[in-house]
Protein backbone atom coordinates (compact mmCIF):
# COMPACT_ATOMS: atom_id res chain seq x y z
CA UNK A 1 0.00 0.00 0.00
CA UNK A 2 3.03 2.14 0.49
CA UNK A 3 3.51 4.64 -2.31
CA UNK A 4 7.42 4.99 -3.46
CA UNK A 5 7.31 8.49 -2.14
CA UNK A 6 7.02 6.84 1.55
CA UNK A 7 8.91 3.76 0.90
CA UNK A 8 10.93 3.68 4.19
CA UNK A 9 14.91 4.26 3.68
CA UNK A 10 16.96 0.91 3.68
CA UNK A 11 17.80 0.07 6.83
CA UNK A 12 21.48 0.01 7.60
CA UNK A 13 23.47 -3.17 9.45
CA UNK A 14 26.02 -2.06 11.93
CA UNK A 15 28.33 -4.71 13.78
CA UNK A 16 28.21 -4.39 17.42
CA UNK A 17 31.57 -6.34 18.67
CA UNK A 18 31.88 -9.87 16.73
CA UNK A 19 29.02 -10.94 18.28
CA UNK A 20 26.14 -9.14 17.49
CA UNK A 21 24.58 -6.48 15.33
CA UNK A 22 22.19 -4.24 15.05
CA UNK A 23 19.70 -3.68 12.23
CA UNK A 24 19.00 0.05 12.42
CA UNK A 25 15.64 1.52 11.04
CA UNK A 26 15.90 4.73 11.59
CA UNK A 27 17.23 7.21 14.44
CA UNK A 28 13.81 8.47 15.73
CA UNK A 29 10.90 7.35 17.53
CA UNK A 30 8.73 7.60 14.82
CA UNK A 31 6.14 4.45 15.05
CA UNK A 32 7.02 3.37 11.51
CA UNK A 33 10.96 2.05 12.77
CA UNK A 34 9.57 0.35 15.86
CA UNK A 35 6.84 -1.41 14.05
CA UNK A 36 9.59 -2.98 10.84
CA UNK A 37 11.52 -4.45 14.06
CA UNK A 38 8.75 -6.18 15.05
CA UNK A 39 8.56 -7.20 11.14
CA UNK A 40 11.88 -8.20 11.10
CA UNK A 41 11.81 -10.25 14.49
CA UNK A 42 8.77 -11.98 13.75
CA UNK A 43 10.41 -13.32 10.17
CA UNK A 44 13.56 -14.68 12.54
CA UNK A 45 11.50 -16.21 14.45
CA UNK A 46 9.60 -17.97 11.49
CA UNK A 47 12.65 -18.30 9.45
CA UNK A 48 15.58 -18.95 12.17
CA UNK A 49 19.08 -18.70 10.61
CA UNK A 50 21.76 -21.25 12.41
CA UNK A 51 23.60 -19.30 14.73
CA UNK A 52 21.42 -16.86 16.30
CA UNK A 53 21.38 -16.53 19.86
CA UNK A 54 18.86 -13.92 20.66
CA UNK A 55 16.99 -10.63 19.24
CA UNK A 56 16.45 -7.40 21.15
CA UNK A 57 14.08 -5.09 19.82
CA UNK A 58 14.01 -2.01 20.50
CA UNK A 59 12.20 1.71 19.40
CA UNK A 60 14.49 1.88 15.78
CA UNK A 61 16.41 -1.37 15.34
CA UNK A 62 16.82 -5.15 16.29
CA UNK A 63 19.64 -6.14 17.79
CA UNK A 64 20.69 -9.14 16.71
CA UNK A 65 23.10 -11.44 18.86
CA UNK A 66 24.69 -14.59 17.31
CA UNK A 67 27.55 -17.15 17.53
CA UNK A 68 30.62 -16.01 15.36
CA UNK A 69 32.31 -19.55 15.55
CA UNK A 70 28.63 -20.86 13.33
CA UNK A 71 28.00 -17.14 11.73
CA UNK A 72 30.34 -14.24 9.89
CA UNK A 73 29.39 -10.78 10.21
CA UNK A 74 28.80 -10.26 6.07
CA UNK A 75 26.87 -14.09 5.65
CA UNK A 76 24.60 -12.92 8.41
CA UNK A 77 24.10 -9.23 6.67
CA UNK A 78 23.45 -11.05 3.59
CA UNK A 79 20.64 -13.34 4.70
CA UNK A 80 19.36 -10.24 6.52
CA UNK A 81 19.36 -8.01 3.37
CA UNK A 82 17.75 -11.23 1.92
CA UNK A 83 14.52 -11.34 4.92
CA UNK A 84 14.62 -7.65 4.59
CA UNK A 85 13.72 -7.64 1.01
CA UNK A 86 10.96 -9.79 1.47
CA UNK A 87 7.21 -8.75 1.84
CA UNK A 88 6.38 -8.69 5.05
CA UNK A 89 3.51 -11.54 5.27
CA UNK A 90 3.67 -12.45 9.31
CA UNK A 91 0.73 -11.71 11.16
CA UNK A 92 1.15 -9.28 14.03
CA UNK A 93 0.53 -11.32 17.47
CA UNK A 94 -1.98 -8.32 18.95
CA UNK A 95 -2.29 -8.94 22.67
CA UNK A 96 -4.23 -6.38 24.80
CA UNK A 97 -3.25 -6.28 28.24
CA UNK A 98 -5.38 -3.86 31.02
CA UNK A 99 -2.99 -2.95 33.70
CA UNK A 100 -4.45 -1.52 37.35
CA UNK A 101 -2.88 1.07 38.63
CA UNK A 102 -3.12 3.54 41.78
CA UNK A 103 -2.80 7.10 41.27
CA UNK A 104 -0.89 9.64 43.07
CA UNK A 105 -0.57 10.65 46.99
CA UNK A 106 1.96 7.67 48.22
CA UNK A 107 1.29 5.71 44.88
CA UNK A 108 2.29 8.88 42.30
CA UNK A 109 4.85 11.66 44.60
CA UNK A 110 5.36 13.51 40.86
CA UNK A 111 1.43 13.07 40.06
CA UNK A 112 0.96 17.03 41.23
CA UNK A 113 3.67 18.83 40.48
CA UNK A 114 3.17 17.21 36.47
CA UNK A 115 -0.42 18.02 36.64
CA UNK A 116 0.66 21.75 37.64
CA UNK A 117 3.15 22.31 35.33
CA UNK A 118 0.85 21.44 32.44
CA UNK A 119 -1.66 23.62 34.29
CA UNK A 120 -4.66 21.02 34.39
CA UNK A 121 -6.32 19.13 37.07
CA UNK A 122 -4.82 16.15 38.69
CA UNK A 123 -7.76 14.54 37.63
CA UNK A 124 -7.68 15.27 34.06
CA UNK A 125 -3.66 14.09 34.02
CA UNK A 126 -4.87 11.09 35.58
CA UNK A 127 -7.70 11.21 32.84
CA UNK A 128 -5.27 11.62 30.18
CA UNK A 129 -2.89 9.20 31.39
CA UNK A 130 -5.12 6.27 31.16
CA UNK A 131 -6.99 7.20 28.32
CA UNK A 132 -4.53 5.63 25.36
CA UNK A 133 -3.64 2.07 23.80
CA UNK A 134 -0.21 2.03 24.74
CA UNK A 135 2.56 -0.35 22.78
CA UNK A 136 5.14 -2.12 24.18
CA UNK A 137 8.18 -0.26 22.26
CA UNK A 138 10.30 -1.88 23.84
CA UNK A 139 11.86 -3.94 27.07
CA UNK A 140 14.83 -3.14 28.43
CA UNK A 141 17.51 -1.73 30.93
CA UNK A 142 16.43 -3.78 33.73
CA UNK A 143 14.31 -7.00 33.81
CA UNK A 144 10.49 -6.36 32.31
CA UNK A 145 11.16 -2.22 32.33
CA UNK A 146 8.32 -1.49 30.23
CA UNK A 147 8.53 1.72 27.02
CA UNK A 148 5.37 2.58 26.48
CA UNK A 149 4.37 4.13 23.08
CA UNK A 150 1.21 6.57 22.49
CA UNK A 151 1.71 9.14 25.47
CA UNK A 152 -0.52 11.86 25.09
CA UNK A 153 1.28 14.84 23.55
CA UNK A 154 0.05 17.42 26.57
CA UNK A 155 1.60 15.07 28.95
CA UNK A 156 5.13 15.22 27.71
CA UNK A 157 7.34 16.36 30.55
CA UNK A 158 11.51 16.71 30.40
CA UNK A 159 13.19 14.27 32.61
CA UNK A 160 14.36 15.33 35.96
CA UNK A 161 17.37 16.57 36.39
CA UNK A 162 18.41 15.20 39.45
CA UNK A 163 17.31 11.11 39.62
CA UNK A 164 16.03 9.26 41.84
CA UNK A 165 18.23 6.92 43.77
CA UNK A 166 15.22 4.69 44.56
CA UNK A 167 11.66 4.14 43.15
CA UNK A 168 9.42 1.63 43.87
CA UNK A 169 8.53 -1.87 42.27
CA UNK A 170 5.70 -1.50 39.52
CA UNK A 171 6.33 2.49 39.39
CA UNK A 172 4.22 4.08 36.48
CA UNK A 173 6.03 7.33 35.15
CA UNK A 174 6.49 9.46 32.40
CA UNK A 175 9.80 10.72 31.00
CA UNK A 176 9.78 12.90 27.91
CA UNK A 177 7.56 11.65 25.27
CA UNK A 178 7.42 8.44 26.79
CA UNK A 179 5.33 5.87 29.37
CA UNK A 180 6.97 3.87 30.98
CA UNK A 181 5.74 0.57 33.73
CA UNK A 182 8.98 -0.45 35.68
CA UNK A 183 9.09 -4.05 37.47
CA UNK A 184 11.68 -4.09 40.03
CA UNK A 185 13.01 -0.87 42.27
CA UNK A 186 15.28 0.91 40.88
CA UNK A 187 16.60 4.95 40.31
CA UNK A 188 15.09 6.98 38.14
CA UNK A 189 14.86 10.36 36.47
CA UNK A 190 11.30 9.93 35.27
CA UNK A 191 8.09 11.57 36.88
CA UNK A 192 6.32 9.23 38.91
CA UNK A 193 2.58 8.89 38.54
CA UNK A 194 1.51 5.83 40.17
CA UNK A 195 1.90 1.87 40.83
CA UNK A 196 0.66 -0.73 39.33
CA UNK A 197 0.95 -4.35 41.75
CA UNK A 198 1.18 -6.07 38.01
CA UNK A 199 4.73 -7.44 37.95
CA UNK A 200 6.15 -7.65 34.32
CA UNK A 201 8.94 -10.45 35.66
CA UNK A 202 8.84 -12.94 38.75
CA UNK A 203 11.20 -15.74 38.57
CA UNK A 204 9.12 -17.57 40.51
CA UNK A 205 6.22 -17.75 38.05
CA UNK A 206 4.97 -18.92 35.06
CA UNK A 207 5.17 -16.93 32.81
CA UNK A 208 8.25 -15.09 34.20
CA UNK A 209 7.63 -12.50 31.88
CA UNK A 210 4.17 -11.27 30.98
CA UNK A 211 4.56 -8.67 28.71
CA UNK A 212 6.37 -9.25 25.02
CA UNK A 213 7.62 -6.54 23.00
CA UNK A 214 4.55 -5.33 20.61
CA UNK A 215 2.22 -6.21 22.82
CA UNK A 216 -0.61 -3.23 23.64
CA UNK A 217 -1.78 -1.73 27.38
CA UNK A 218 -4.66 0.61 28.81
CA UNK A 219 -4.27 1.50 32.69
CA UNK A 220 -7.31 1.12 34.46
CA UNK A 221 -7.34 3.40 37.56
CA UNK A 222 -7.89 1.89 41.45
CA UNK A 223 -8.23 3.10 44.48
CA UNK A 224 -5.59 2.49 47.36
CA UNK A 225 -7.96 -0.95 48.71
CA UNK A 226 -7.84 -2.44 45.65
CA UNK A 227 -4.25 -2.19 44.83
CA UNK A 228 -3.53 -3.78 48.55
CA UNK A 229 -5.95 -6.68 47.32
CA UNK A 230 -4.42 -7.20 44.51
CA UNK A 231 -1.16 -6.86 45.48
CA UNK A 232 -1.52 -9.61 48.23
CA UNK A 233 -2.98 -11.67 44.97
CA UNK A 234 0.38 -11.10 43.21
CA UNK A 235 2.41 -12.08 46.65
CA UNK A 236 1.09 -15.19 45.72
CA UNK A 237 1.66 -15.51 42.41
CA UNK A 238 -1.26 -14.06 40.79
CA UNK A 239 -1.03 -12.08 37.46
CA UNK A 240 -3.78 -9.91 37.82
CA UNK A 241 -3.14 -7.79 35.00
CA UNK A 242 -6.49 -8.97 32.36
CA UNK A 243 -5.66 -10.48 29.16
CA UNK A 244 -8.10 -8.56 27.03
CA UNK A 245 -7.67 -10.05 23.66
CA UNK B 1 28.87 -33.91 51.47
CA UNK B 2 30.82 -30.69 52.20
CA UNK B 3 30.30 -27.28 53.49
CA UNK B 4 32.63 -23.92 52.69
CA UNK B 5 31.57 -21.32 54.41
CA UNK B 6 32.34 -17.52 53.75
CA UNK B 7 33.77 -15.90 56.56
CA UNK B 8 34.87 -12.44 55.23
CA UNK B 9 33.41 -11.88 51.73
CA UNK B 10 35.23 -9.04 49.69
CA UNK B 11 33.22 -6.99 47.81
CA UNK B 12 32.25 -8.28 43.83
CA UNK B 13 32.11 -11.89 45.00
CA UNK B 14 29.76 -14.12 43.82
CA UNK B 15 29.02 -17.73 42.37
CA UNK B 16 29.24 -17.28 38.25
CA UNK B 17 29.06 -19.89 35.37
CA UNK B 18 28.99 -18.74 31.83
CA UNK B 19 25.63 -16.96 32.14
CA UNK B 20 22.44 -17.04 30.98
CA UNK B 21 21.01 -16.28 27.63
CA UNK B 22 17.73 -16.22 25.75
CA UNK B 23 16.01 -13.07 27.96
CA UNK B 24 17.46 -10.42 26.92
CA UNK B 25 14.38 -9.08 24.78
CA UNK B 26 12.42 -8.84 28.32
CA UNK B 27 15.44 -6.53 29.66
CA UNK B 28 17.28 -9.95 31.83
CA UNK B 29 21.36 -9.32 31.39
CA UNK B 30 23.21 -12.38 30.78
CA UNK B 31 25.65 -12.09 33.80
CA UNK B 32 28.46 -14.34 33.80
CA UNK B 33 32.33 -14.22 34.82
CA UNK B 34 33.94 -11.12 34.24
CA UNK B 35 37.07 -13.43 32.65
CA UNK B 36 35.55 -16.54 31.34
CA UNK B 37 39.54 -17.85 30.43
CA UNK B 38 40.27 -17.94 34.04
CA UNK B 39 36.70 -19.78 34.74
CA UNK B 40 37.27 -22.09 32.40
CA UNK B 41 40.66 -22.69 33.73
CA UNK B 42 39.74 -23.10 37.59
CA UNK B 43 37.11 -25.51 36.16
CA UNK B 44 39.56 -27.64 34.21
CA UNK B 45 41.79 -27.94 36.92
CA UNK B 46 38.75 -29.78 38.97
CA UNK B 47 37.79 -32.15 36.13
CA UNK B 48 34.51 -29.74 35.77
CA UNK B 49 32.86 -28.59 32.29
CA UNK B 50 34.47 -25.36 31.37
CA UNK B 51 31.40 -23.32 31.94
CA UNK B 52 30.35 -25.16 35.45
CA UNK B 53 29.54 -22.58 37.99
CA UNK B 54 32.81 -21.41 40.42
CA UNK B 55 33.04 -18.60 42.91
CA UNK B 56 34.03 -15.47 41.38
CA UNK B 57 36.51 -13.38 44.02
CA UNK B 58 36.55 -9.82 43.88
CA UNK B 59 40.53 -8.01 44.59
CA UNK B 60 39.89 -7.53 47.93
CA UNK B 61 40.72 -9.96 51.00
CA UNK B 62 38.48 -13.13 51.51
CA UNK B 63 38.69 -15.85 53.93
CA UNK B 64 36.76 -19.22 53.39
CA UNK B 65 36.62 -22.22 56.05
CA UNK B 66 35.67 -25.91 54.75
CA UNK B 67 33.41 -27.87 57.43
CA UNK B 68 33.48 -31.33 56.19
CA UNK B 69 35.53 -32.61 53.73
CA UNK B 70 37.98 -33.19 52.60
CA UNK B 71 38.09 -30.46 49.46
CA UNK B 72 39.95 -30.35 46.23
CA UNK B 73 39.99 -27.33 44.82
CA UNK B 74 41.50 -24.64 42.22
CA UNK B 75 42.50 -21.40 42.64
CA UNK B 76 43.06 -19.13 39.37
CA UNK B 77 42.94 -15.84 37.82
CA UNK B 78 44.12 -12.39 39.99
CA UNK B 79 48.01 -12.98 41.22
CA UNK B 80 47.37 -13.04 45.05
CA UNK B 81 49.02 -15.01 47.56
CA UNK B 82 46.80 -17.43 49.02
CA UNK B 83 47.45 -19.65 52.44
CA UNK B 84 45.82 -22.12 54.71
CA UNK B 85 47.06 -21.68 57.92
CA UNK B 86 51.08 -20.98 57.43
CA UNK B 87 50.91 -22.99 53.93
CA UNK B 88 50.79 -21.19 51.16
CA UNK B 89 48.44 -22.43 48.14
CA UNK B 90 49.67 -22.57 44.26
CA UNK B 91 47.60 -20.82 41.86
CA UNK B 92 46.59 -23.17 38.69
CA UNK B 93 47.12 -26.06 41.10
CA UNK B 94 44.79 -27.98 42.97
CA UNK B 95 45.36 -28.07 46.72
CA UNK B 96 43.36 -29.83 49.66
CA UNK B 97 41.04 -28.07 52.12
CA UNK B 98 40.53 -30.42 55.27
CA UNK B 99 38.09 -29.95 57.86
CA UNK B 100 38.80 -27.09 59.67
CA UNK B 101 41.38 -25.43 57.39
CA UNK B 102 40.91 -21.73 56.59
CA UNK B 103 41.74 -20.46 53.16
CA UNK B 104 42.71 -16.42 53.02
CA UNK B 105 43.02 -14.70 50.07
CA UNK B 106 45.44 -11.67 50.52
CA UNK B 107 43.99 -8.42 47.94
CA UNK B 108 45.35 -9.24 44.37
CA UNK B 109 48.72 -7.45 43.30
CA UNK B 110 47.86 -8.49 39.67
CA UNK B 111 44.21 -8.27 38.13
CA UNK B 112 41.16 -8.26 39.82
CA UNK B 113 39.13 -11.34 39.80
CA UNK B 114 39.69 -14.60 41.26
CA UNK B 115 38.10 -17.93 40.39
CA UNK B 116 37.60 -20.77 43.07
CA UNK B 117 36.40 -23.99 41.99
CA UNK B 118 35.47 -27.12 44.31
CA UNK B 119 35.90 -30.34 42.73
CA UNK B 120 31.60 -31.34 43.19
CA UNK B 121 28.73 -30.44 42.99
CA UNK B 122 27.57 -27.02 44.32
CA UNK B 123 23.84 -27.39 45.63
CA UNK B 124 21.59 -25.30 43.77
CA UNK B 125 19.21 -24.77 41.11
CA UNK B 126 19.98 -23.25 37.89
CA UNK B 127 17.37 -20.90 36.47
CA UNK B 128 16.97 -20.41 32.84
CA UNK B 129 20.14 -22.24 32.97
CA UNK B 130 22.35 -20.41 34.80
CA UNK B 131 23.66 -20.42 38.41
CA UNK B 132 24.98 -16.91 38.28
CA UNK B 133 24.40 -14.12 40.61
CA UNK B 134 22.27 -10.98 39.04
CA UNK B 135 21.18 -9.30 42.26
CA UNK B 136 19.32 -6.63 40.63
CA UNK B 137 16.91 -9.39 39.29
CA UNK B 138 17.21 -11.35 41.99
CA UNK B 139 18.42 -14.74 40.18
CA UNK B 140 21.43 -16.34 41.28
CA UNK B 141 22.11 -20.17 43.17
CA UNK B 142 22.81 -20.45 46.29
CA UNK B 143 22.33 -17.03 47.15
CA UNK B 144 20.87 -14.45 44.57
CA UNK B 145 22.69 -11.43 45.15
CA UNK B 146 26.44 -11.28 46.25
CA UNK B 147 28.03 -13.76 48.54
CA UNK B 148 28.16 -12.48 52.66
CA UNK B 149 30.01 -13.30 55.63
CA UNK B 150 28.46 -16.55 56.88
CA UNK B 151 27.08 -17.94 53.80
CA UNK B 152 27.42 -21.29 53.03
CA UNK B 153 27.84 -23.36 49.72
CA UNK B 154 27.06 -27.33 49.58
CA UNK B 155 28.87 -29.48 47.66
CA UNK B 156 27.92 -33.09 46.68
CA UNK B 157 29.41 -36.08 45.21
CA UNK B 158 32.97 -34.31 46.47
CA UNK B 159 36.15 -36.08 45.20
CA UNK B 160 39.65 -35.68 45.77
CA UNK B 161 42.15 -34.78 43.24
CA UNK B 162 45.65 -36.08 42.29
CA UNK B 163 47.75 -33.12 41.72
CA UNK B 164 47.01 -31.51 38.57
CA UNK B 165 48.45 -28.02 37.71
CA UNK B 166 47.85 -25.77 34.20
CA UNK B 167 50.22 -23.56 33.16
CA UNK B 168 48.77 -20.25 33.20
CA UNK B 169 46.88 -19.24 29.84
CA UNK B 170 47.34 -16.11 28.18
CA UNK B 171 45.27 -14.50 25.32
CA UNK B 172 46.27 -11.32 23.54
CA UNK B 173 48.83 -8.58 25.08
CA UNK B 174 48.96 -5.03 24.81
CA UNK B 175 46.27 -2.45 23.54
CA UNK B 176 42.78 -3.78 24.08
CA UNK B 177 41.15 -4.52 20.40
CA UNK B 178 37.86 -2.99 19.41
CA UNK B 179 35.56 -3.19 17.00
CA UNK B 180 34.32 0.57 15.91
CA UNK B 181 30.76 1.24 16.00
CA UNK B 182 27.80 1.15 16.15
CA UNK B 183 27.70 5.22 16.32
CA UNK B 184 31.35 5.35 15.59
CA UNK B 185 30.53 7.76 12.33
CA UNK B 186 29.14 10.16 14.96
CA UNK B 187 31.99 11.00 17.00
CA UNK B 188 33.88 12.30 14.29
CA UNK B 189 37.25 13.65 15.54
CA UNK B 190 36.60 12.52 19.07
CA UNK B 191 37.22 8.88 17.84
CA UNK B 192 40.88 9.95 17.06
CA UNK B 193 41.12 11.23 20.64
CA UNK B 194 39.91 7.97 21.64
CA UNK B 195 42.64 5.41 19.58
CA UNK B 196 45.33 8.19 20.35
CA UNK B 197 44.85 8.72 24.25
CA UNK B 198 45.71 6.28 27.08
CA UNK B 199 43.07 5.09 29.69
CA UNK B 200 42.27 4.51 33.18
CA UNK B 201 40.00 2.58 35.00
CA UNK B 202 37.78 4.50 37.82
CA UNK B 203 37.90 2.74 41.21
CA UNK B 204 34.05 3.24 41.20
CA UNK B 205 34.23 0.48 38.35
CA UNK B 206 31.83 -2.87 39.17
CA UNK B 207 29.97 -5.98 37.17
CA UNK B 208 27.81 -3.54 35.36
CA UNK B 209 30.60 -1.09 33.97
CA UNK B 210 34.08 0.31 34.16
CA UNK B 211 34.31 4.15 33.82
CA UNK B 212 37.24 5.39 31.45
CA UNK B 213 39.31 8.27 32.86
CA UNK B 214 40.96 9.94 30.27
CA UNK B 215 40.17 13.58 27.98
CA UNK B 216 36.64 14.52 27.31
CA UNK B 217 34.91 12.74 24.12
CA UNK B 218 33.11 15.61 22.89
CA UNK B 219 30.99 15.40 19.66
CA UNK B 220 28.81 17.02 17.41
CA UNK B 221 26.31 14.68 17.68
CA UNK B 222 23.50 14.07 19.54
CA UNK B 223 25.02 12.73 23.33
CA UNK B 224 21.36 11.31 23.91
CA UNK B 225 19.99 8.59 21.09
CA UNK B 226 16.93 6.39 21.20
CA UNK B 227 17.60 4.25 23.39
CA UNK B 228 19.02 0.92 21.60
CA UNK B 229 20.23 -2.72 22.64
CA UNK B 230 23.76 -3.54 24.24
CA UNK B 231 26.17 -6.30 24.30
CA UNK B 232 29.35 -7.38 26.26
CA UNK B 233 32.39 -4.71 26.04
CA UNK B 234 29.95 -1.69 24.08
CA UNK B 235 31.76 1.35 24.83
CA UNK B 236 29.06 4.22 25.71
CA UNK B 237 29.77 7.78 25.99
CA UNK B 238 27.88 9.62 28.33
CA UNK B 239 26.72 13.46 27.63
CA UNK B 240 29.68 14.48 30.19
CA UNK B 241 32.36 12.95 27.22
CA UNK B 242 32.97 9.96 29.39
CA UNK B 243 33.48 6.73 28.59
CA UNK B 244 31.91 3.92 30.32
CA UNK B 245 32.43 0.31 29.05
CA UNK B 246 29.68 -2.43 29.51
CA UNK B 247 30.48 -5.25 31.68
CA UNK B 248 28.26 -8.56 32.61
CA UNK B 249 25.92 -6.89 34.34
CA UNK B 250 24.91 -3.87 32.20
CA UNK B 251 21.48 -2.80 31.15
CA UNK B 252 20.27 -4.81 27.98
CA UNK B 253 19.41 -1.25 26.27
CA UNK B 254 21.09 2.42 26.78
CA UNK B 255 20.18 5.90 24.97
CA UNK B 256 24.09 6.81 24.86
CA UNK B 257 25.73 6.31 21.33
CA UNK B 258 28.47 4.01 21.27
CA UNK B 259 31.97 4.42 20.11
CA UNK B 260 33.32 0.69 19.74
CA UNK B 261 33.08 -2.38 21.07
CA UNK B 262 35.42 -4.46 22.85
CA UNK B 263 35.98 -7.71 20.80
CA UNK B 264 35.18 -10.71 22.91
CA UNK B 265 38.31 -13.01 23.12
CA UNK B 266 39.83 -9.38 24.94
CA UNK B 267 36.83 -8.53 27.41
CA UNK B 268 38.41 -10.97 30.36
CA UNK B 269 41.39 -9.27 29.76
CA UNK B 270 40.52 -5.94 29.82
CA UNK B 271 37.90 -7.08 32.89
CA UNK B 272 41.01 -8.03 34.63
CA UNK B 273 42.56 -4.73 34.30
CA UNK B 274 43.25 -2.83 37.75
CA UNK B 275 41.44 0.88 38.22
CA UNK B 276 44.60 3.55 37.92
CA UNK B 277 46.01 1.18 35.05
CA UNK B 278 46.79 2.85 31.92
CA UNK B 279 45.27 1.02 28.60
CA UNK B 280 45.06 1.91 25.40
CA UNK B 281 42.41 0.70 22.62
CA UNK B 282 43.29 -0.50 18.73
CA UNK B 283 41.28 -0.70 16.39
CA UNK B 284 40.07 -4.02 14.97
CA UNK B 285 37.82 -5.05 12.20
CA UNK B 286 34.59 -7.45 12.38
CA UNK B 287 36.19 -10.35 10.36
CA UNK B 288 40.03 -10.05 12.45
CA UNK B 289 37.88 -9.88 15.52
CA UNK B 290 36.20 -13.10 14.90
CA UNK B 291 38.87 -14.75 14.03
CA UNK B 292 40.05 -13.90 17.19
CA UNK B 293 37.05 -15.45 18.59
CA UNK B 294 37.84 -18.52 16.90
CA UNK B 295 41.17 -18.67 18.58
CA UNK B 296 39.79 -17.79 21.90
CA UNK B 297 37.69 -20.59 21.78
CA UNK B 298 40.37 -23.28 20.82
CA UNK B 299 42.34 -21.76 23.66
CA UNK B 300 39.28 -23.10 26.23
CA UNK B 301 38.99 -25.81 24.51
CA UNK B 302 42.07 -26.84 24.65
CA UNK B 303 42.50 -26.53 28.69
CA UNK B 304 41.62 -30.04 29.85
CA UNK B 305 44.40 -31.16 27.47
CA UNK B 306 46.98 -29.12 28.87
CA UNK B 307 46.56 -30.38 32.65
CA UNK B 308 49.47 -32.03 34.13
CA UNK B 309 49.11 -35.06 36.45
CA UNK B 310 52.24 -35.50 38.99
Amino acid sequence: MNSSLSRPSKPRVLACGDSALTVEFGTTMEPGSNLRVFALDRALKNTPVEGITETVPTYRSLLVHYDPLKLGFSELSERLSALLDRPDTTERASRHWRVPVAYGGAFGLDLDAVAKAHGMPSEELIRRHSAPRYDVAMIGFTPGFCYLRGLDPALATPRQIQPRITTPAGTISIGGVQAAMQCLSGPSAWHLLGRTPVRAFNPHRDPVFLFEPGDTVTFERIDATEFERLERLVARGDIVAELVA
Amino acid sequence: MSVLEVVTAGPLTSVQDFGRFGAQRYGLTPSGAMDRLSLAAANALVGHSLSAPAIEIGPLKTTFVARGGPLSVALTGALRLARTGDDSCPLYRTFTLRDGDTLTLDAARKGVFSYLAIAGDLKGEAMFGSFSVNARAGLGSPYPRLLQNGDQLTFETTTLLPDRSLLPPVFGEGAIRVVPGPQYDEFGRAADVFFNSSWQISPTSDRMGYRLEGPSLTHAGNFNIVSDGTVDGSIQVAGNGRPIVLMKDRGTTGGYPKIATIMSADFGRFAQTRPRHMIRFAAIDVAAAQREAHAFHALLQSLPARIRTT
